[in-house]
């Protein structure tokens, strides 16, 4: 075992420790096949705690997408998203036509990686936030990959844990509910689709 | 460090705890004993929580007091994380319970430890109900949040006062000043402490099985009966005048031990019933839920924080008239 497995397995145990999490798989299977995980987005945690949620032969080919400008500031979250999670970062200030979000994730995944991502955008705040309205890239990556296995993921009180704006974590527990995956039907539109995939999210918010 | 009676005490929980698994398990063999599975595997379950719990009492005996008071900590600490878990709480309080848990909890249990003799009581004793009382709600009001403040205020302190305040009275057990002045009395104590209440858990839920039930509170546990109660404190009372010989209270009489362990299962009652209420007010079977697999650490000691507090002071009570003098002097 290689020095970076190791430091991934410990960090995704103290991961799981410290979130105190407990995972659901519910009518769905861990799996290798290629994927894309969309979780509600409440901190700036939820990526490293879904991604240790997974079962580490599923974990190491599993690359969350995140912010470039969150992840490059400081070397601990560089090291953090290049060498521990493997992360696909995101320039927010400069989506331009040639460097499309959405083609970068098609190209780094290839035909190994699946994908771990937060369609709302924004992380959403309050005391019981509601899963906002999904943006768009999910469904422009499911019309390049209509083959890629959509998975609902619901991450519970993460929002209390570190709410926005706050430093200090506190150590509640979450749950991790995986749910039924779904794919993009043929001619499918884009709002109709944006809105099932959000509503799988909710369903799963409400079997808790 | 074995003396004969701290070998027979703990020998003993061995021989029934090991009796206990037989009967789970042969129990579990036989569908057709007639039993309720339900009942079997709660049973199951509890036996294996008791096997947890003495392994930590166990350890006052090996490593010494300040891994006990580390130990009880941890299950403080975790009690905690699973009770404001399930209470709603508000952004605006997100650093109070940052206090609440990295100051107020690991400090309690760092005074507690470092008592001798009882000589830290006067600050432990009032470190969560004066100073943790009082800061809460100034923390939250400084946050600027007045929605249902009372209410928020109320049930981070109640959580603060059940999982933390309550607990540290059982490792306190170790830092009395007992007659005879040996270390593994106190160990003794508090493994007899334990022992009774996980005992007396046990046997009320026995005799709640017994046909003609008359359940105390329906809405809040359908398990508990009135029959329960009774058989349970009864028989309770019985083993701990029976194992009067383990306690400090032998200089006294063996009645001091029976009246002692009626109280213990008194309290336990108590607690359990109380976190029964507020784990349906929240809507959950189990604090465990969230641990999915086994119940949560909170549902199995429910009944020793309430009976923890209350057993300690009836204890240095018994201390203060026994002896010439207050404990501490």
């Amino acid at each position: 075992m290689d020095k970076s497995l190791l430091t991934k397995n410990f960090l995704a145990l103290l991961a799981r420790f410290l979130s105190g999490s407990s995972v659901r798989w519910i009518d769905s299977q861990p799996d290798t096949c290629q994927r894309v995980y969309f979780a509600n987005h409440t901190s700036h945690l939820d990526a490293i705690v879904l991604w240790s949620a997974l079962p580490q032969h599923v974990r190491s080919l599993t690359r969350p997408v995140a912010a470039k400008d969150y992840w490059t500031a400081g070397a601990v979250r560089q090291y953090l998203a290049n060498q521990v999670f493997n992360a696909i970062l995101i320039d927010r200030t400069q989506i331009k036509v040639h460097q499309n979000p959405v083609d970068m994730m098609v190209r780094e995944i290839g035909h190994l990686y699946s994908l771990i991502v937060f369609p709302e955008g924004g992380r959403s705040s309050g005391p019981e936030p509601e899963i906002g309205e999904f943006k768009s890239g999910l469904y422009y990556l499911c019309k390049r990959r209509p083959d890629l296995e959509l998975i609902p993921v619901h991450i519970d009180n993460m929002n209390r844990i570190l709410p926005r704006g706050e430093f200090l974590p506190v150590p509640l527990l979450t749950c991790i509910s995986f749910g039924p995956p779904l794919w993009l039907e043929a001619g499918e539109p884009k709002g109709k689709f944006l809105e099932r995939a959000r509503q799988a999210v909710q369903r799963l918010r409400e079997m808790y | 460090m074995f003396d004969p009676k701290t070998l027979g005490l703990v020998g003993g929980v061995l021989v029934l705890l090991t009796i206990a698994s037989a009967v789970v398990h042969v129990l579990r063999q036989r569908a057709d004993s007639g039993l309720d599975a339900a009942v079997i595997e709660t049973f199951r379950l509890r036996v294996r929580a008791w096997l947890m719990l003495f392994a930590v009492v166990a350890a006052a005996f090996l490593i010494g007091r300040t891994a006990t008071v580390v130990l009880f900590g941890l299950i403080s600490f975790w009690a905690l994380r699973e009770f404001i878990t399930l209470t709603p709480t508000r952004p605006g309080d997100h650093r109070t319970l940052f206090w609440v848990f990295f100051l107020c909890t690991p400090l309690q249990f760092v005074l507690v430890g470092f008592s001798q003799y009882d000589d830290l009581y006067d600050i432990y004793s009032i470190l969560i109900p004066v100073y943790a009382f009082l800061l809460i709600p100034a923390r939250i009001a400084i946050s600027g949040d007045p929605k249902r403040f009372l209410e928020r205020t109320a049930k981070i302190q109640a959580g603060l006062l059940v999982c933390v305040y309550c607990l540290s009275y059982a490792p306190a057990l170790l830092t009395l000043k007992l007659p005879g002045d040996d270390q593994s009395s106190n160990a003794r104590l508090l493994f007899f402490f334990v022992l009774i209440v996980q005992l007396s858990d046990a046997l009320q839920y026995a005799w709640a099985q017994i046909p003609s039930k008359h359940v105390i509170a329906p809405s809040i546990n359908p398990t508990r009966t009135w029959e329960g109660l009774l058989g349970g404190v009864t028989s309770i009372t019985l083993i701990g005048a029976a194992l009067w010989w383990a306690t400090p209270f032998q200089g006294s009489s063996w009645w001091m031990a029976a009246a002692m362990s009626t109280v213990i299962a008194l309290m336990g009652f108590a607690g359990g019933l109380t976190m029964s209420a507020i784990k349906r007010d929240r809507g959950v079977k189990d604090y465990g839920t969230l641990v999915e697999g086994h119940g949560g650490v909170l549902d199995h000691i429910d009944s020793i924080c309430f009976a923890a507090p209350v057993f300690f002071h009836f204890t240095r009570f018994w201390l203060m008239l026994t002896q010439t003098g207050p404990p501490g002097g």
